[in-house]
C-alpha cells in the first residue's frame, strides 16, 4: 500500500526583496498534489542542500530574481554534487536571460522557466522528469 | 538498498538514511516497518516535546528559538514540523522551516516537515515512527510540532511527553471556546507575543481554569510568557521543560505516561492492520458488493453482514 507523494523544495537562493512569483508556483505544486516545502527568503546554498537532503524531496525549485543565478544555481548543485545527491530533479526560474540557460542546462539545472511561464507547464515537466 | 543498511545508516548518524527512512514511513513502504522493528530497542533516550497551539501563535518561532537555547547547552535534537495537507488535492504548503532557517545548517539539528495527510488530530500517521527514528538518530530532544489546532486536536498527548500550549493574548472571548479540549493537555502554558494586550488577562484566565481542575500531585501547569521573535522567555521555558521531565521522572509518572503512549501505539498498528485486512475480506473478494445488494433487498441488514465479513478475517 505504497502511497507516493511528490515532495517539492521551493527555495530563494540569494538576496531578492520579493518572493512572490514563487509563492504563486509553491502554491500551484500544492493545487497539483505536491507536498512543497517552502523556505523563504533570502537562502544560502548550504541551507538549501540541508533542507533537500533532510526533507528528502524529489524535487529541487529554485528562484532568483536578482540576476545571481550563474553564480548561485550551479554553487547548489556541486554542493549538492559535493553530498552524494544524485536523484534529485533541480529546476530554476525567475528573471532569467535566454542566453544564460544553456550555460545553467550544463550545470545541473534540468530546465529553467522564465516569466509568463505557465504553472501547468512546470507541473508536467516536474512529473515527467523525476529521478526516483 | 537492503534494511540493514538503512538501520545501521541511521544508528551512525547518517542523515540522508534517516531522511528516506521517515519518507518510507509516510509512503507506507513495507520497508519501514522492517526498518523500524531494527531501530526500536535503539529509542527511548530522546525526551518527546510537542508543541501545539492555534494557528499564528508563533509556534515555529518558539520552537526555533527554543531549540537554539538547547544547542548552547549541548544537546542534539529533532524537529518533526506537521501542517495541513490538502483535503482537496492532498497537496499541502509546509512553511515551518521559514523560521528555522538559522538551524538548517546546523549538524546537531534535525528537521523534517510533515503535511497531515488526511489525519484529523493534529499530527501525521507517520509521526510517531518518525519519532522512533530521530530517537535512534541520537537526538536528546525532539519536538513535534503540530498543525494549528482548534479545539480537540489533541493527538499529541498521546506522543509527546511533555506538551507546551502556545496561547496569545487577545483572542478574547475565543479562550472560552477552547477551555474544553486543547486546554486540558497542557503541561506547560506559554503566552506568547506577550507585549501584545490581554497578556494579564489571559495568564488569569488560565491561572483560574487551573484552579477550578482542582488538586495537582506532583505538577501544576506553570504559566510562562514569551516573546519568541526577541527571545524573551526562552530560556525559562527550557528550564520548566526539564523541570516538567524531571518531575515525571520522579514520581513515576514517565512510565506510566509511556506504557499508555505504547498501548496506544500497538492499538494504532492493530486498528491499521485490520482495515487492511477488513479491505481485503470486504471489498476485494467482492462480498461487500454481493451482500450489499442483499442489505437493500432486504433479505438481511448491515449488522449481520458485518459479523459475516468480521467472522472471514
Amino acid at each position: 500500500m505504497s502511497e507516493k507523494k511528490i515532495r517539492v523544495l521551493v527555495a530563494k537562493p540569494g538576496l531578492d526583496g520579493h518572493d512572490r512569483g514563487a509563492k504563486v508556483v509553491a502554491r500551484a505544486f500544492r493545487d497539483a498534489g505536491f507536498e512543497v516545502i517552502y523556505t523563504g527568503l533570502r537562502q544560502t546554498p548550504e541551507q538549501i542542500v540541508a533542507a533537500v537532503i533532510q526533507e528528502d524531496v524529489d524535487v529541487l525549485a529554485m528562484s532568483i530574481l536578482s540576476g545571481a543565478h550563474n553564480t548561485l544555481f550551479p554553487k547548489v548543485t556541486q554542493l549538492l554534487k559535493e553530498k552524494g545527491v544524485n536523484d534529485v530533479l533541480v529546476v530554476g526560474g525567475g528573471v532569467i536571460p535566454e542566453e544564460d540557460i544553456p550555460f545553467l542546462k550544463e550545470n545541473g539545472i534540468e530546465e529553467v522557466f522564465t516569466p509568463g511561464t505557465n504553472t501547468q507547464d512546470t507541473i508536467e515537466f516536474i512529473k515527467g522528469h523525476l529521478k526516483r | 538498498m537492503d534494511i540493514q543498511k538503512y538501520i545501521d545508516g541511521i544508528l551512525n548518524r547518517d542523515v540522508r538514511s534517516t531522511s528516506r527512512t521517515i519518507s518510507l514511513i509516510e509512503n507506507q513502504d513495507s520497508m519501514a516497518v522492517e526498518i523500524l522493528k531494527g531501530l526500536y530497542k535503539h529509542t527511548g533516550h530522546a525526551r518527546i516535546i510537542g508543541i501545539t497551539g492555534p494557528p499564528g501563535a508563533g509556534k515555529s518561532t518558539l520552537t526555533d528559538k527554543v531549540v537554539k537555547e538547547l544547542r548552547t547547552r549541548g544537546f542534539r535534537v529533532g524537529i518533526i514540523a506537521i501542517d495541513p495537507t490538502s483535503p482537496f488535492t492532498g497537496g499541502a504548503i509546509l512553511g515551518d522551516r521559514i523560521r528555522m532557517q538559522e538551524l538548517s545548517v546546523d549538524p546537531g539539528v534535525f528537521i523534517r516537515s510533515m503535511g497531515t495527510r488526511g489525519q484529523l488530530g493534529g499530527l501525521s500517521k507517520a509521526t510517531l515512527s518518525a519519532v522512533k527514528v530521530l530517537d535512534a538518530y541520537g537526538c536528546d530532544y525532539i519536538f513535534i510540532e503540530t498543525v494549528g489546532v482548534g479545539q480537540s486536536e489533541v493527538d499529541i498527548m498521546k506522543l509527546a511527553e511533555t506538551v507546551v500550549l502556545v496561547m496569545i493574548p487577545g483572542m478574547g472571548d475565543d479562550i472560552q471556546a477552547i477551555k474544553a479540549g486543547i486546554m486540558e493537555i497542557g503541561d506547560i502554558f506559554d503566552i506568547n507575543k506577550c507585549d501584545r494586550d490581554g497578556a494579564d488577562r489571559l495568564a488569569i484566565e488560565i491561572e483560574m481554569m487551573l484552579d477550578l481542575k482542582g488538586h495537582f500531585e506532583f505538577w501544576r501547569p506553570p504559566i510562562l510568557r514569551t516573546q519568541a521573535s526577541i527571545g524573551k522567555g526562552i530560556s525559562e521555558l527550557v528550564d520548566n521543560i526539564d523541570n516538567h521531565i524531571k518531575s515525571l521522572e520522579e514520581s513515576g509518572l514517565l512510565r506510566e505516561r509511556r506504557l499508555n503512549n505504547i498501548k496506544v501505539e500497538v492499538e494504532n498498528i492493530l486498528m491499521g492492520e485490520l482495515t487492511k485486512k477488513v479491505h481485503q475480506v470486504a471489498k476485494e473478494s467482492g462480498l461487500l458488493d454481493e451482500y450489499a445488494n442483499k442489505i437493500l433487498e432486504k433479505e438481511t441488514d448491515p449488522f449481520t453482514v458485518s459479523e459475516i465479513i468480521l467472522s472471514k478475517i
